[in-house]
Order: C-alpha cells, then sequence, then structure tokens
C-alpha cells in the first residue's frame, strides 16, 4: 500500500506535483533559453490546444482527447521537419505542450466541466517520458547512426510509442488505484485492455504524423488530423449511445420497483455492490458491464408474478421457487435484446454457486445481503454478513462474501473489526 | 427477386467492357507488381477484415474500409495498374442481396473503371511527382481532383444501374447521390494520400501502413455504436411489449398511438428531433402500466372507485420509470400529463389549456383516436370518421383543438394503415424485429 499515510483529502497529489515542477521547469528553461524552430512549436502547439479544446467531456474515457495526444506525442518524437533535422530539446517538448494544454483547458475549466487535474498531469508525464526517450538520443545522431534512416527507424518511432502507451496505461492505473484504492492488478489490466481502441488509434496517428512531417512539412499536420477526428466523433457517438442504453436498462429495472414487487433502490443498490464486488474479484470492464446489467434487472421476473413476493424478498423463499423467478426473469432479459451474457447471469442467480458462473455467484450473495441486512434493523449488516457465511457451503461462495465484507469495509458499511 | 432486366444485363456488360479495356495496357513492362500485389493484398485483406466476427454481425454495410488503400493505388500506380488493385478486393467482397454473382461482377467492373479515371486525372495534374516531392501541399489538388472524379464515376454508375434493373426515373435515382458519398470519400482519399507519401518516402511501405490503423478503428467503433443502438432500440422494443402482453387488449396500441403522434407533429410543422421525440412519448406513453396490478387492468365489467384511482396513478408511475432516461427529454412530461384535460377535469393533477405540455396534448389525441378505432373486448372497433366526430365533438373541452385538426388533415392526406408488425406476432412470443424499428433507424 503505497502512500496511504500521506495526503488522505488527495491521493494523487504527488503525481500531480511532480508534473507541475516538471512543466515549471520547463517553462523557466525555455524562456531563457528561447523557442527553437518557432514554426513547428506553434503549429504543433495549436494542434495540441484545438486537441484539448474539442476533447469531450463525458467522464471515465479512456482517452478524452485523442487528437491533442497524439499531437503533443508527434511533437515529442518528431525528428525532421520537410527533410530537415529539428534541434529542440525536452523541455521545449514539455514547455509546449504544457502551455498548449492549460489553454485548451481554459474553456473546459470556466465552464465548470470535469477534473481536468488527473487529465493534464498525464499528459505532461507521458509527454516527457517519449520525449526523453527520444530527443537527446536523435540530437546526438545516435537513433539515425543506429537505425540507418529509413524503415527502421520508422519502426523505432513506434516501438517508443508502444512504449509510451504502455507508461501512460501504468500511469492511469497508479492515479485511478491513488483515487480509489480498488487493486492496481486489476485496473492496469483494465487499461492496458482498453489500448488497444483507441490508444491504437492514438498512437499511430503520433507515429504518422512525425514521420509525414518529416517528409512533407507543416502542411501535413492539420491534414492527417481529420481521420483521427474522424475517430473520435465516433468513440463520442458511441459513448453517447452507451450511456442512453444504460439509463434504459436502470428504469427497466425500476418497473419491479414501482410495481411494489421489490423496493425502492434495491436494483440499484444491489448493482453497485456487485459492480464493487466485481472490481475487488479482478472482472474486466466488459464482464464488469454484463454483470451491472444483471444486477439490475435480476429481481425483474417477478413482474410475470400473478401475486407479489413479500417485500420482494427472494432469498427466503423455497429453492424451487427461486429457481422458477430466475428462469422467468432469463426469458424476460432475453426478449430485451441484451447481450445474452446478462440473461445467463439472471436465470442462474438462484443456482448453488458451484454450479454458477462468477457473475451470478456475486449477484447472488449481494441480493441475499441487501435483503438480510434491510430487515434486519440496525446492526442488520453484520448480522446478514453472518448469514451470508454460514450459507458458504452450497449457496454462496467463501471467496465472494469475503470479499462483499472487504467492500463494506471500505465504504464504511460495517464496523471495522467484524472479522472474527 | 424476379429475373434480372435485360436493360441490367446490358448495363453490366458494358460496363465489363469498360473495365477490361482500363486493364487491356497492363501488360507493357513498366508495372511495378510488387507494390501492386502488395496493395491488392492489403485491399483483399482489410474486405475479409470488415468479415471478422468481433467487428460483428452488426456491422454497417458498405462502409468500404479498403478505399484508403484503392485511393493510395491510383495516387502510387499507373492507370492500368491501380485499377488491377480493386480486382481482387471486389471480387471477394460479401455480397448480401440476390442474385450475388453478378453484383459482385457489377461492383468489380465499377470499382476498376472508377480507380482508372481516379488516377488517370491524378496523373494528368503532375500529381505522381507531387508524391514523391511532398515538401509543397500541391499534392492536395491532384489527389482532391482524383476523388471528385472518383465519387463522379461512382455515381454516375450506381444512378444509371438503379435507372435500367428497377426503372427508377433518373432525377430521383441521382439525387442526392454525389453529395451524400463526397465526404466519406474525401476522408478515405486525404488517408490514401498520407499512405502514398509515407510509400515513397525513405520510411517505406510499412510506415503507410500505420496510415490504415486509425481508420479501422474508426470503423470498429462504429460497428459497435450500431450494435448498441440495436440493443438499445430492442429493449424500448421490449419495454413497449411487456406493456401490451399486461393490458391483454391493447397489443400494438402503444406503436400506433407513436405512430399517429408523429403524423399530428408533422402536420403542425415540428422539426424531425422533436417530432422522434414525440413519437417515443407516443409509443411509452402506457409504460406506467406495468406497475399497475394485471388483475386490474384485464377486468372485465365496471371498475370500483378505489380501482380507478389505482389504475390512474400509471401516468405517475411511468414518468418515475423514465425520468432517468435523458435521451427522452420532453416525452417524459407527456407520459406524465397525457390523461390531463383541457378543462382541467383530467388527472394527475388537472391542468387547464396550455399548461399542459404539448407533447401531451398531441399523445392524448392520438391515444384516444387508436382506442375509438381498435377493437377491444367490450366493444368493436369504430370507422376513423365516427372517431374523429367524437374526436371533434370533445375538441376544447377534453383535446386541444388544434390538435384535432391536424390529426384530421393528416388523415385525410395520407389516410390510417393501422396494421404494425406486433399484431402479427403470436401473443407472448414478440416479434424480433418489428418494422417500426426499421423506421427508426433510417430516421434523420
Amino acid at each position: 500500500m503505497t502512500g496511504a499515510g500521506w495526503a488522505g483529502a488527495r491521493p494523487t497529489l504527488p503525481v500531480h506535483a511532480l508534473a507541475l515542477v516538471l512543466a515549471a521547469a520547463a517553462l523557466a528553461h525555455t524562456l531563457w533559453h528561447g523557442v527553437d524552430q518557432r514554426g513547428a512549436a506553434l503549429a504543433f502547439g495549436l494542434l495540441t490546444a484545438v486537441g484539448e479544446f474539442a476533447r469531450w467531456s463525458g467522464a471515465g474515457e479512456r482517452e478524452p482527447a485523442p487528437l491533442g495526444a497524439a499531437g503533443a506525442l508527434a511533437y515529442a518524437l518528431l525528428g525532421e521537419n520537410a527533410g530537415r533535422a529539428t534541434h529542440h530539446d525536452v523541455p521545449q517538448v514539455v514547455a509546449v505542450v504544457a502551455a498548449a494544454s492549460l489553454l485548451g483547458c481554459v474553456p473546459h475549466v470556466a465552464r465548470g466541466r470535469g477534473p481536468t487535474a488527473d487529465h493534464l498531469a498525464r499528459r505532461v508525464l507521458t509527454v516527457a517520458f517519449a520525449a526523453v526517450c527520444f530527443q537527446p538520443l536523435y540530437n546526438q545522431g545516435r537513433w539515425q547512426e543506429w537505425t540507418g534512416g529509413g524503415a527502421g527507424y520508422a519502426a523505432l518511432v513506434v516501438a517508443l510509442l508502444v512504449l509510451t502507451a504502455l507508461w501512460d496505461a501504468v500511469l492511469a492505473a497508479a492515479m485511478a488505484h491513488a483515487r480509489t484504492r480498488w487493486p492496481f492488478g486489476p485496473l492496469l489490466r483494465d487499461e492496458l485492455r482498453g489500448t488497444p481502441g483507441i490508444g491504437s488509434a492514438v498512437c499511430a496517428t503520433g507515429a504518422v504524423m512525425a514521420l509525414a512531417v518529416a517528409v512533407a512539412g507543416l502542411w501535413a499536420l492539420p491534414v492527417f488530423s481529420l481521420p483521427l477526428l474522424l475517430t473520435q466523433l465516433s468513440f463520442r457517438r458511441y459513448a453517447a449511445v452507451r450511456a442512453t442504453y444504460r439509463q434504459t436498462i436502470a428504469s427497466l429495472a425500476r418497473a419491479t420497483e414501482i410495481a411494489g414487487y421489490t423496493p425502492a433502490g434495491h436494483a440499484r443498490r444491489v448493482a453497485a455492490l456487485s459492480r464493487a464486488v466485481g472490481r475487488e474479484l479482478g472482472l474486466s470492464e466488459p464482464e464488469l458491464t454484463v454483470l451491472e446489467y444483471a444486477a439490475l434487472m435480476h429481481d425483474i421476473g417477478q413482474l410475470s408474478l400473478v401475486d407479489p413476493v413479500p417485500a420482494g424478498a427472494t432469498a427466503v423463499l423455497a429453492p424451487e421457487d427461486q429457481r422458477r423467478i430466475a428462469l422467468l426473469g432469463g426469458a424476460v432479459v432475453r426478449q430485451t435484446g441484451v447481450d445474452a451474457d446478462v440473461a445467463v447471469v439472471v436465470e442462474r442467480q438462484a443456482d448453488p454457486y458451484r454450479e454458477q458462473p462468477v457473475s451470478a455467484r456475486i449477484v447472488r450473495a449481494v441480493n441475499a445481503y441487501e435483503e438480510k441486512a434491510r430487515e434486519a434493523g440496525p446492526g442488520g449488516p453484520l448480522r446478514a454478513l453472518e448469514e451470508l457465511r454460514l450459507g458458504t457451503a452450497r449457496d454462496y461462495q467463501p471467496e465472494v462474501v469475503e470479499s462483499l465484507a472487504r467492500v463494506l469495509a471500505r465504504s464504511g458499511g460495517v464496523a471495522r473489526g467484524h472479522l472474527g | 427477386m424476379g429475373p434480372i432486366p435485360p436493360r441490367a444485363l446490358c448495363c453490366v456488360a458494358l460496363a465489363v467492357l469498360g473495365a477490361l479495356a482500363c486493364l487491356a495496357r497492363l501488360p507493357d513492362g513498366r508495372t511495378p507488381w510488387a507494390a501492386l500485389a502488395l496493395l491488392a493484398a492489403l485491399c483483399a485483406g482489410c474486405e475479409q477484415l470488415s468479415r471478422w466476427r468481433p467487428a460483428g454481425r452488426h456491422a454497417p454495410q458498405g462502409m468500404g474500409a479498403f478505399f484508403p488503400v484503392l485511393l493510395a493505388g491510383a495516387f502510387l500506380l499507373p492507370p492500368s495498374a491501380a485499377a488491377l488493385v480493386a480486382l481482387p478486393g471486389a471480387l471477394l467482397t460479401r455480397v448480401e442481396q440476390r442474385p450475388r454473382r453478378i453484383r459482385r461482377v457489377w461492383r468489380a467492373a465499377q470499382l476498376v473503371v472508377a480507380v482508372w479515371t481516379a488516377s488517370r486525372v491524378h496523373g494528368a495534374l503532375g500529381g505522381r511527382e507531387s508524391v514523391v516531392r511532398a515538401e509543397s501541399p500541391y499534392a492536395l489538388v491532384p489527389a482532391g481532383a482524383a476523388v471528385l472524379a472518383l465519387c463522379a464515376v461512382l455515381t454516375l454508375l450506381d444512378g444509371a444501374v438503379l435507372v435500367a434493373a428497377e426503372r427508377v426515373p433518373a432525377r430521383t435515382a441521382w439525387r442526392g447521390l454525389f453529395a451524400r458519398s463526397l465526404a466519406p470519400l474525401a476522408v478515405h482519399g486525404l488517408a490514401g494520400l498520407m499512405m502514398a507519401v509515407l510509400w515513397r518516402s525513405p520510411y517505406g511501405p510499412a510506415a503507410a501502413l500505420l496510415v490504415l490503423l486509425p481508420m479501422y478503428v474508426s470503423w470498429w467503433v462504429f460497428a459497435q455504436y450500431h450494435r448498441e443502438r440495436a440493443a438499445h432500440q430492442a429493449t424500448i422494443r421490449a419495454l413497449v411489449q411487456a406493456v401490451d402482453i399486461k393490458d391483454g387488449y391493447t397489443r400494438g396500441h402503444s406503436e400506433r398511438v407513436g405512430r399517429a403522434s408523429m403524423m399530428i407533429a408533422r402536420e403542425i410543422g415540428m422539426d424531425d428531433e422533436r417530432a422522434e421525440v414525440l413519437r417515443f412519448a407516443g409509443i411509452l406513453h402506457d409504460v406506467g402500466k406495468l406497475g399497475v396490478p394485471t388483475r386490474l387492468l384485464r377486468k372485465d365489467g365496471p371498475l370500483t372507485p378505489e380501482e380507478r384511482r389505482v389504475i390512474e396513478l400509471h401516468p405517475e408511475y411511468g414518468h418515475e420509470m423514465v425520468r432517468g432516461i435523458g435521451f427522452l427529454g420532453e416525452a417524459r412530461s407527456a407520459i406524465l400529463h397525457h390523461h390531463e384535460r383541457i378543462d382541467g377535469s383530467g388527472y394527475p393533477y388537472g391542468l387547464v389549456g396550455r399548461q399542459i405540455p404539448e407533447f401531451a396534448r398531441v399523445v392524448a389525441v392520438a391515444d384516444a383516436f387508436d382506442a375509438m378505432t381498435s377493437t377491444r373486448s367490450y366493444r368493436r372497433a369504430r370507422p376513423v370518421a365516427a372517431a374523429l366526430a367524437e374526436l371533434e365533438r370533445c375538441a376544447g373541452r377534453q383535446f386541444d383543438p388544434r390538435m384535432v385538426t391536424a390529426l384530421a388533415r393528416a388523415l385525410g392526406r395520407h389516410g390510417w394503415h393501422p396494421a404494425v408488425t406486433a399484431d402479427e406476432a403470436r401473443p407472448g412470443v414478440p416479434a424480433q424485429t418489428p418494422g417500426g424499428s426499421r423506421r427508426t433507424e433510417s430516421a434523420p
């Protein structure tokens, strides 16, 4: 556990401080020594600023400003400009990118759209990494010497960009870990898994820009950023429709609450807790989405019942009844056109845990916990956990129950020290 | 699909002859076969990649994942060699509609002629030298001209075969075709130019391949977008079907109210975006009935005041359910207020006149109209004219007269065709892809 002690309120503070110091030093150095090749600096700075300005506001996206990222990386890896060698050094790269990103962020900050500090710190550190790998050796002529120019040089640029992407993923996972205290391993895996999507497009565009400017000069920049802009647009539309879809699923889930079959907020609470437990257990992002949808709709089978189950509590019913409702629910979910995996989880939620997929085990345990904790009043959470532990022989998987206990302890849902 | 009309066969034969003429000058000894083979393989590879399963069955058709490669070929190679690049990929294309073989041949011939023309135009403007000496932005001029030529030939041939095969009037066949395809082709053209410049640079063909990656990612995300959108529409449909099944006698009612609302919206000059939201309002207006016990909804005979009060809660239930769905916007207020009356005697809030949201006034009229014109367990359907007369009688007290007039005018112009696919589905077995959703997808 790194850094549990310092800065409880701002756990990502050290990263921010590092980025800030780096950017300030680079700016001071550049102002002192003057800017080398102003045209290129201005063009790349403008591209980065525009990319930053055009970023989307949707939270939780992997790379909110792909165009800005590609422009910044291309500047870090720029060796030649229209056939003539460039001489800008690492501080200049960092200074230009930091200044441009700050400038592009101003409208977002003014409109109060989302946190930008994390994003900016990541940008500065990533670009600094790429520039440190490339510029010193390039300016000494080493890279040309070793790769012999040509195709070897292109391969080098790509390899450096892949390294940079890895570094960026580590950085992002570390920051997410510091902020949320979720385990580092799964976070890093999620970051790496997401990289082939928008990450690869950013890297490829960065490489193409650096090489194309080397061959053709600066007019290539605006022309060659268009395809990436298109990618950004598709991603934005995708994100929008995904958000809408999630809202629709959530309101479908509310149908059981409004019909009086389940208590208000039950589906939402089970979904949130299930997601947290799934994350604890190291599920990947697509698996988490399936888990969340299944948890939201786990009670939907009750809509097919003529008479409501008392208080919607399925965990106290006879096993056959539980399984019957689960099957009805699976049938409803299949009709909705949601991913078939979701239907499977809903169908199997009442089976003994050894026969279940892991998502269904989580939904079963969390649902039972939610119902039991609610009934028992004050002190309910503790007693509910105890009951779940007693059921680990057949119904609930011990690992899931312990993971649930950890999640609850962390969020303060259960008093610490209950384990014994 | 009947037999192919002879005029269409003629059209295809002419295109094939043209394509052969384009390829005839190939064996003159100056063809860069290695580059040609590499580009052709790439082109076919892109085509196959788009059939790859993770990208999905729902991938949008005709995205032309291979156009950047084709255009790069046109910028790099002599015309007949560039035309040959298109051939293997086009012959391997998956074709959805029958007759497959002749469509494939047609597609190949069309691409060969178009690419040949583009490459010719590009060469005539000195494009090949500009690609090698790329320091000046002049390279954009021949590339732009080539893209225009490609687009022109493709749309010309597309329109011609439409006229020949389907006897579409020439004006409708070509209308908007050129403008629609130019924007995507221009982006592909820029990517192609990028490829060509890098190909001729010291960095070589490997660097050129990098250009394809963002294009492919973009295309893949677009496919995902379509898949997610289809899933979303299926879910909305499931919500509606759940209501219809529960309500027993109102099969297809929701879809029809959606359609009638849309007709009114068009008539009163609502813009397309709001009309689309209004259609959702019509479709989902009774979604709150999911919260009302089935026994009450299906009860034959008069309801007690207590039971009536429970049923009258459904607008509030519905609003509670959908209030989290952002894209429904104004439709949410229509779901809450569709049982309000102009004179203030409606529920849940007893709003009067213009206090009632516009959407709710539209849905109220559409709802009442469909209720009267469809058969229910306790009475037969009334004819459209009788229903309109009844609506007009209640206009000003129960309904907004403006909406009633609009519905009457729209019905006079387009008629009422109440058969929807939900009618054809057996009870409890919802149709997988009702026509209503198709219409949503093609709507702007």
